[in-house]
This record gives C-alpha cells, structure tokens and sequence, in this order.
C-alpha cells in the first residue's frame, strides 16, 4: 500500500494527484468542445434547419375525456366536438386589426373579446386562443373561403364537456374549467405535464376534480410540417391518443333529481347511502348550479350572481356543511350504552321533565316530562331527560370513543375534490378536542356539565350530512361500515376492462345483533307511533329513521316558539332513515337549514325518497312542510 | 483630530482582507454572463433577474463572512456540520414530504429545506477533517471508515431519489479521499467492479431514472415528454452556430421550446445566441476558476486545507460538466444547475460558501506555522 505516513512525499503526491485532476479536467471540457464544435459546425445546417422548421413541429392531440354515467346507464358528463374560430398571437401582425377584419365574416360579440382578452392574458404567446366558440357549418364555410385573408387564424374541431342533467348532481359531478397556474402545480407534482400538452381543461371541483387522471387520457400528437404562414402542410406521423376512462357511478340520477325536487326552494343537504356497499345513492346540496356555465370559463356576472348569492349554491353542504345532529344523535347514544353494559333495553327512568346538575337544570321539551321512559319509548318519543342522564353516567371519553368507530367527527374520504381537504371534519367533542381548538387554559378544560347536552346531540356536535348518512348506513348494516363512494367502477373505454372502487368494508364494528336489534325496534316505532309517524302513514314498507333538530339559536329561559324566531334563526331539521328496516338497501341523512322540526320538515323529503327508491312512486312536486307536525309532537 | 481618511482606508483594508481577487473576478464575470442571460430567458419582465441579483448579492455576504473565518475554525465545523446533515437526511427519509414523487424535502411548518445541499459542503469538510486528524498514522483502515463516512449520506440522497445530487456529494467525498492517497490499484478495481455491477446497478434504478438514460440513448422515443427537452436543447445548440444568434435573438428560447429555460438548461439559451464563441469563452472561465482553485490547493499548507480546496474546485468542474453535458445531449439529464449561471438562490449560497472557503484557506496560509 507504499508508505503513508511521509509529510514530504505525502505532498509530492497531493501535487501529482492535482497534475491528474488537471489532466481530466482539460479532458472533459476537452470533449464538450468537441460536442460543441460537432453540434455547431459539423452539423449546423441540420440544426439550423431544424430550428426553422421548429415553428410548430409536434402538434399534441387532445383524448376524449371519459364519460360519467349514473347506476342505470344515464350520461350525466360527456363531450361534444365543435368548431371553434382560434388566433394564434404570434403569428399575427396586428390583433386588433385581425378581429375586425374576422368580425366582418363571423358574428363576434364584445362578450367574445373580452373573452379573448382575458384568455390571452393567461396563455403563452405561440398557443393558440379561442375568439368565438360553437361555430355553426355556415359560419364555417363562410370562413374557409375568405381563409387567404388571415394568417394565423384557423378553425379547430375541439371537444366541450356537457352535462345533460344540468343542474342535478352537480354538487357530486364538479365540472371542468379552464387550467390555471393552481392546476398547473398539481399537474406537475402529478408529473403529468407532458400528458397535459394541448389539454386546457381540467377537473375543479366533484368528480371530475377527483378522477381527473383517469378521466383525462393519454395525449397522442401528430408531427405536422409546416409553412412560414403557420398552415399545417402535410403529416408526418401521427400517435393517436387514448381517451380517458370513464366512471360508472353507484349514483342514481332519477333519484337524485326527485330529491332535488323535493327540497324545493329549502336549503340542506341530502345523502343516500346503499348500506350494502357504501355506494352513493343520492347526494343532494340545495340549491345547486349549472355546471355548464363553468366549462367555456363563466361570464363575471354569473359568477358574481353564484358566488354572493345569500342561499351560497356553490358550497357542497353535504360534505362541508358541519350541523348539530340533535335528536338523530340518540340512537347511537342508546347503542353505546348497550355496547358498554351501561343500560338495558328495559332498564327505565321517572322523567320529571328536566335534569338538574350542580346548579343548572336542563330541560326536557315536554313540559312535566315523559313519565317512566325506558329505551324503547326514549327514542320513540325522543326524550332529553334519559339522555341528559346517560350521557352524564357515560363520561365524554367514553362517548367520543364510541361514536369516532361511526366516522363522526372524521372526512369519510368521499371520493370528491383534489384530496379530501375539500371534505369538513365537523366535530366529535372531547377533552383532547377542546385543548387543541381553545388557546386560554380556562376555555381548554372539559367541563362534566358540557357532557350531558353532547348527550342530546347538541353542544360542541358538529357533523356533516355525509358522516350522519355514513353512520346511518353503518348502524343498518350491523356494524360493518363502507367508505362511502360515487364511483362504482372505473370502465377502459376502449377495452371495456372494469376496476371496482371500494369493494372491500373499511371496517367491522363487532356489534353484538341483539344490541343493533333493540334501536332498530326502536326506531322503526318513530315512524309508527312516535315523532316519525305522520310523516310516514301508510308507508307499505318499514322504515327505521329518527327526527332531529339543530339549535340555531339559544334562547335562554324562553320556550323557543317558530314564528317568533327569524328565517334564518330557525332549528335545522334533520332526519335520519334506513329501509326496509329489516333488510335495508337504502339509508339516508337529511338536513334542512331553518327547517325547524325534524319531523315538519326533513321526514316528509325523506318519504319522498323513500316511496320512489323503494315503490318506484314519482311524487309530484316538493315535498311539503307538515305544519301540524309542530303542534301535534312537540317532543324532539 | 482623527485622521479619517487613515481610518476609511484601515477600513476598506479589512473589509478585502480575505479577499481573493482573482477568484472574485473570475466568478464576477461568470455570474455577469448569467444574469444577462437569465434576462434572455425570461424576455418579458426583468423579475427573474432582479431576484438573482438580489440572490447573489446574499452569496456575496455569505462568501465573505466564510472567508474571514481561519481553516482551524472551519475544521471545528467538520465534525457537527456532517452529523447535522446526517440526521437531517434520515429526517427526511422518515418524514421527508413528496414532491414530484420524489422524497427531499423537510417542512419546518414556514419553510421547507433541502438537506441534501448542506452536505455538498459537510461531506468535503468531514473527510478532509478525517484524513488531517490520522495524517501520521494512515492506514488501508482509514479509507474504508473514509468510504463508509462517504456511503451512507450518499445512499440515502440515491433513495430519495436525487440521483443528481447524490452525484455532486458522492464526486465532493471521492475527490478528498483521491487527492488523500487512495491507491490506484483499489481506484482501478472498483473501477472494474463498477462496470461488472452496471447491469444489476441498472435495475435499482428508478423507472424514471432509466427512462431519462434511455431517452439520451434516444430522445425521439418520448418527443413530448423528457426526450422533447434533450431534442429542443440540442436543436438549440446546434442552430446557434459558430458566432450565435445574437444577444436575445434564439427563437428556441424567445418560441419557448427549451424548457426551464433560466435554470437547469440556460446553457442552451446562452448557447444559441453566443454560439461556440461563447461556449469557449464560458468553458475557459471555468477552466480559469478551475486552475485558481488547484494553485490555492497546492499553496496550501495543511492536508486538511489541501484536501478541501482540491474536492471544491473539483466540485465546481464536475457541477459545470454535467450541466453542460447534460445539455448538450452526452449525458443523462440530472438536475443539476450550471455554477454561478443558473437561477436559484440555494445553489448560489452553496457556491459560494466553496468559494469562501478557498478565499479562506488562501488568505490565511501564511499565518499557519507548520
């Protein structure tokens, strides 16, 4: 290994070692010169040359974007081709000049220079921006003959998405819009920028946001010659694209429309759930808007008119929306205690119509109280009292690790939006829960009075309309709980090849039956004899469900009294449903905002739903307010 | 009466005290060409080049706060500066964020660092110190711990996967343990053993990685994708011919076919509008740096400062090879910046932290006693 330890020699070989380095130093660059001289003399005028022809070489073509069909076949996202009149700036001497001269052949509006304006704005100066959109053939025609005239202009065949159902669904379709810097980002982090080339739209919101690479396709591209005016000479090679894969929905598109149908003009949300599956029966936010607007980029005036509207149509309340449960809340408080040997289904409680805890006194709705209550007549008859106690022997730890197992209080990962950010977490109350949402030490503590209203579902309770229908879901099918999804598969479009989205259970609660089985009883009495009854007389099919209603408003001390509240200060009502109680294959949530009770006005849409999924019954107009529910069962 | 001019002139001495000018000239004038050039790329708004300007004028800072700093000083760094970026650089593969499917960033809640980048200087800094401490007593021994020190941050930048940087690091440690002495049978045998091992290398590795091998062999076979930006360069560099376009005259740049333009490929812009005059007036300025960079290494008066000096310059040469390499189509394209050229902040911190460390050694020789 020669000697190692000599300082002097040591130097003598650093320097040789340097000569070396030195050596192939000069080597290296010696080869990038000689690159340089091949690429810049040698072969300069086929690289010239290249450079010329360089203007546009390599022409990408868009995929067809894949379909979206519901459960039954029903076509609720696909394309249509349509000339569009396009200007590529660099190519043209004066812009101004050049729409002028193409406003004397083809009808262009203001509206569609404004349009170009803002898109020029966006773009790169080489690509090529749309001035009129929708050609008709005679338009066409009249353009190609007077074509000599513009150079750089040209007319393109391009495909525009169209949803034919308009506004139903929109809130779990999405749309597409026009690519921004935003998308750009996620293009690139998806290293998909390539594949993108010559694509402007892409997902915004709902399932086109969700599934835009599946739906997007493989970009072929062409390899055009092309003379100096810009005009595509001949082609030289062509790689055809892929078009994307479409998406088979678990959704059903005539049930979705009755239900929008049903709310009417009242805001909520509804969603339906194939406890079976975790499929996606129906997911309804009202109002909703017309994803259409969106797809050729919406005019100011009608985003300004969606955006600021008081009744907010552009927010999903059915995934963002974060409600107090209220009443619907209790049959999972019933379950809990069960479960954890806390109560039996027989065991009962003298109900004196309020519950009194240190120095405060909670009230129950009915004056005087329920008499004796056990936990069949508790639900039934939704009483507070049985609640306020039960939650106070259970302890807040206790009921927030029970109802977490529900998905409450958690994004159920709905496939909808770029990644579940777009989903609320609503909230599951508990000590750790307040510690991280207060700052001051005395707002961080758990107070046990804080408990006994979580027990009726409200307080810090705060769940979206998909976690309750996901729950509900989960409860009627005994405990083994689905990730709630839209998609059902995934179709090759070419190949016709399928690939289920979520075939497998998340999770299995290990409920004990006869445990499901009492609240099951329980809740399908609602609808017979308790809160739940008149809005389902006559119904030829059992259904469980629970009525509910959200706080709002408090009102100490006053009895709450509707027509003296404000609109907007009115209860939520809420409803929750599964049928046919004893073999369910539909299990709902509904929410209506300032709907007051349950019962009046979020049981009657959920018969609506019900008849037609299970009857086949189309109802005829809205669903109605039952106003002599209010007076008739007081008691939620 | 103080006399004032004595005193600004005390003054201005000890501000250029550690100063080397040649070095600074030679760097000067290559970060001229780049920021005229970053102008070229980004034609419409002179953003881009203010913001470099502003990122070399930090550089600066950086380059002369180091270069006050003794060699003994720098070595003290030798040891927590390496063990820093070692935890780091297991920080990340634990709990590193994706970014382009690609595992080499740390969140620090306001901002995100790269540590990958401070061992570009730790690595250097750790062997050289390695190599001084067991200067009388070296042994076969010592190069092995020497290439241990030296594989394991190198694996675990490769598993990032940063192949580029994993590069520039593993080239900064094998330069100190070559100019140490290693033995050119041993450099030659796992020369050979490298070639035997090439094929099994070839599958660890990434699908990407050996697309972007596959595709300098052949760009045509992906033109939209990686390929398109080996082609697009290469068009660039050829059309430039001998005497270029002209200042802000590439239509490859001003078309906007060469991709990240006034980063990692501005040497194709700078190419198509200066042509091989100017590729040989920029290869000679790095050869000019290169060559200072030597003398300071052969004026220097310890193995650890010897060392040092000599794996930096040869860092500078390996960054201004594969860039220009790589974009001129000879070698795979790795994310690697052209030195002093590119846009981008990081780099030029780090640059210049090499560069203040040869101003240090250099300045400060004279007052080491052997």
């Amino acid at each position: 290994m020669g000697d190692f330890h000599n300082p002097d020699s040591d130097h003598d070989r650093f320097r040789f070692r340097l000569g070396i380095a030195t050596l192939a130093v000069l080597l290296a660059f010696g080869i990038l010169i000689g690159r340089f001289v091949w690429l810049q003399v040698i072969q300069h005028d086929f690289y010239r040359t290249r450079a010329e022809d360089n203007r546009i070489a390599l022409i990408p073509i868009v995929p067809n974007r894949g379909i979206i069909t519901d459960r039954n076949g029903v076509v609720m996202a696909r394309n249509y081709s349509a000339f569009t009149l396009e200007i590529t700036p660099s190519q043209v001497g004066s812009l101004e000049e050049t729409i002028d001269g193409l406003a004397e052949v083809i009808d262009i509006q203001p509206k569609d220079r404004k349009r170009f304006k803002r898109l020029m704005d966006e773009a790169k100066n080489f690509e090529s921006i749309p001035i009129r959109t929708r050609l008709s053939d005679e338009e066409v025609a009249r353009f190609a003959a007077q074509r000599y005239r513009f150079p750089g202009v040209e007319v393109k065949a391009r495909l525009f998405r169209q949803y034919p159902l308009g506004s139903v669904g929109s809130h779990a379709i999405g749309y597409i819009g026009r690519i921004t810097d935003r998308d750009l980002k996620w293009i690139e982090e998806a290293e998909q920028q390539a594949n993108y080339k010559g694509t402007d739209h892409i997902g915004k919101t709902g399932l086109e946001q969700h599934y835009e690479f599946e739906l997007h396709g493989q970009t072929g591209y062409e390899e055009v010659e092309i003379d100096a005016g810009g005009r595509a000479l001949r082609s030289l090679k062509r790689i055809p694209p892929v078009s994307g894969n479409n998406l088979q929905l678990t959704l059903d598109a005539k049930l979705q429309e009755i239900t929008e149908q049903a709310f009417g003009d009242r805001k909520g949300s509804l969603v339906a759930i194939d406890p079976n599956t975790g499929g996606i029966l129906a997911l309804v936010s009202n109002p909703t808007y017309d994803p259409n607007l969106f797809v050729d980029g919406i005019t100011p005036d009608n985003w300004k008119e969606l955006n600021e509207h008081p009744s907010k149509p552009m927010v999903n309340r059915a995934i963002n929306g974060a409600y107090p449960p209220g009443s619907t809340f209790k049959p999972f408080m019933a379950l809990a205690a069960l479960e954890m040997g806390k109560r039996t289904p027989n065991q009962a409680i003298s109900d004196p119509g309020y519950f009194n805890f240190g120095n405060h006194q909670f009230r129950d709705d009915k004056k005087g109280g329920h008499g004796m209550v056990d936990m069949y007549k508790s639900i039934v008859h939704s009483c507070d009292t049985y609640y306020y106690i039960l939650a106070n022997d259970m302890g807040i730890d206790n009921i927030a690790r029970f109802m977490g197992q529900f998905g409450l209080g958690q994004r159920t990962g709905v496939d909808l939006g770029k990644d579940d950010s777009g989903e609320s977490k609503g909230i599951l109350p508990s000590p750790e829960w307040k510690k991280q949402r207060f700052k001051k030490p005395e707002q961080q503590k758990w107070y046990s009075g804080e408990t006994i209203s979580i027990g009726i579902g409200q307080g810090y309770n705060a769940y979206t309309p998909i976690q309750l229908a996901s729950a509900t879901a989960t409860l009627a099918n005994n405990g083994v709980m689905f990730r709630p999804h839209l998609v059902n598969q995934i179709v090759d479009a070419k190949t016709g090849e399928t690939r289920a989205v979520e075939p497998q259970p998340l999770r299995d609660l290990k409920l004990k039956p006869q445990n499901v089985e009492a609240i099951r009883r329980a809740m399908v009495g609602v609808n017979k004899e308790g809160t739940g009854a008149r809005a389902f007389a006559g119904a030829p099919y059992e259904v469980a469900g629970k009525t509910g209603t959200a706080q709002v408003f408090s009102l100490k001390g006053a009895q709450y009294k509707e027509s003296a509240v404000k609109k907007e200060l009115r209860d939520h009502a809420l409803f929750i449903a599964f049928a046919p109680a004893d073999k369910p294959k539909i299990a709902l949530a509904v929410l209506v905002e300032n709907g007051g009770f349950g019962a009046q006005s979020a049981a009657p849409i959920a018969r609506m739903v019900l008849d037609y999924y299970l009857l086949g019954k189309l109802p005829n107009g809205a669903a109605k307010d039952d106003t002599s529910a209010v007076e008739d069962d007081h008691e939620e | 009466m103080i006399d004032v001019s004595a005193t600004l002139r005390r003054w201005a001495r000890e501000l250029v005290a550690h100063i080397d000018f040649p070095l600074l000239l030679i760097t000067a004038a290559i970060m001229g060409v780049g920021l005229a050039t970053v102008y070229s790329a980004t034609y419409d708004s002179t953003h881009r080049m203010m913001s470099q300007a502003a990122n070399m004028g930090i550089a600066l800072v950086v380059m002369w706060f180091v270069s006050r700093l003794p060699p003994q000083k720098l070595m003290s760094f030798a040891i927590p500066l390496y063990l820093i970026g070692l935890i780091l650089l297991v920080a990340v593969f634990l709990f590193g964020i994706k970014v382009n499917g690609a595992k080499r960033w740390l969140s620090l809640g306001f901002t995100r660092i790269q540590p990958s980048e401070i061992m570009k200087i730790a690595m250097p800094l750790m062997l050289a110190w390695y190599f001084q401490k067991y200067e009388a007593t070296l042994r076969a021994r010592h190069f092995v711990v020497a290439a241990m020190l030296l594989l394991v941050p190198f694996a675990l930048i490769a598993k990032q996967p940063d192949l580029g940087t994993a590069l520039l690091v593993g080239g900064a440690g094998f330069y100190v343990i070559f100019f140490a002495g290693l033995p050119w049978k041993v450099m030659f045998g796992l020369g050979a053993a490298g070639a035997a091992a090439a094929p099994f290398l070839w599958h660890m590795l990434h699908d990407y990685q050996r697309k972007r091998i596959l595709t300098l062999l052949d760009p045509t076979t992906d033109p939209l994708g990686a390929g398109y930006h080996i082609i697009q360069a290469t068009i660039a560099i050829g059309s430039g011919g001998a005497f270029g376009k002209g200042y802000l005259n590439g239509t490859q740049t001003h078309l906007e076919f060469i991709p990240e333009k006034h980063t990692d490929f501005i040497f194709a812009v700078y190419s198509e509008e200066w042509g091989l005059i100017g590729n040989a007036t920029l290869v000679f300025l790095y050869t000019l740096l290169i060559a200072r960079g030597f003398m300071i290494a052969a004026a220097a008066p310890t193995l650890f400062s010897r060392l040092l000096a000599g794996a930096i310059t040869l860092g500078f040469f390996t960054y201004a090879f594969i860039n220009m390499g790589m974009v001129s189509g000879i070698l795979p394209v790795v994310g690697v910046p052209l030195p002093f050229m590119s846009y981008g902040g990081t780099a030029l911190v780090t640059l210049f932290l090499g560069i203040g460390i040869l101003m240090s050694i250099h300045t400060h020789r004279m007052l080491v006693k052997k």
